[in-house]
């Protein structure tokens, strides 16, 4: 289990080349998560972070994971500070016996970073600055587990 | 008792700080806002509408009734938008 809160940028390839490699893991799902600019007006993506508790937050939604979905391995990646459009803000993967485990323990983490993990993600846009809003979607999202 | 304060997104950039050390007497999460509120207009403003934020208490997300004894981290901030 490896969870990293970073501002420098990661290289997916080798986050992954030593990942999941007990022999038990017949499967692993990564996600990566990029700063997406829809309205091609997005300067930067501020990211704000409260270190420490976001380690512990991470640590404890990897620890449910694990045991969940009998996990062999996980691994998050987290960005903060100013990324452009195109960057990526963060990783998760997964490492399971089976594919189905793997699969939805990633989807699970996803939901539960979304809303439980303390980042606030602000986008400065040629036309001023704006905190992104948290949905409804992103709370209820996470009553499916 | 001192407790440190803390403030990150628009919570912080509301209140014009990102931390501070707070001297209170305090029960709750709620008496210990209200008296924040009652100090500067600043901070009624970012307290204006609870339902809008979220508080951590030594870094694990609580709830505003929640008793402040023991405590020496308070968190405010806006609903997380992380992954």
């Amino acid at each position: 289990m490896r969870i990293t809160v970073q501002s420098d940028d990661f290289d997916l390839a080798e986050a992954l080349r030593e990942f999941g490699k007990a022999p038990n893991t017949g499967a692993t799902v990564s996600f990566t998560g990029l700063v997406r600019d829809d309205t091609c007006t997005l300067e930067y993506m501020e990211i704000e972070h409260y270190p420490g508790m976001c380690e512990a937050a991470i640590a404890k939604i990897a620890e449910e994971a694990v045991q969940r979905w009998s996990l062999t391995d996980c691994l998050v990646i987290h960005r903060y500070g100013q990324l452009r459009p195109g960057d990526q803000i963060m990783m998760v993967a997964t490492a399971a016996r089976h594919r189905a485990e793997a699969f939805e323990a990633a989807e699970f983490f996803m939901d539960y970073l979304k809303s439980r993990a303390p980042f606030w993600k602000k986008e400065v846009t040629r036309d001023g600055a704006d905190w992104v809003a948290a949905k409804d979607a992103d709370e209820d999202a996470l009553k499916r587990w | 008792m001192k407790i440190e304060v803390l403030y990150f997104a628009w919570v912080r950039e509301r209140i014009g700080e990102p931390r501070e050390t707070v001297e209170t007497e305090a029960a709750t999460v709620l008496e210990l806002v209200k008296e924040l509120k009652a100090r500067e207009e600043r901070y009624d403003l970012a307290f204006s509408d609870l339902k809008s934020l979220r508080v951590a208490l030594d870094q694990e997300l609580s709830e505003f009734d929640a008793p402040l004894a023991g405590v020496c981290e308070v968190a405010f901030f806006p609903p997380m938008t992380g992954g």
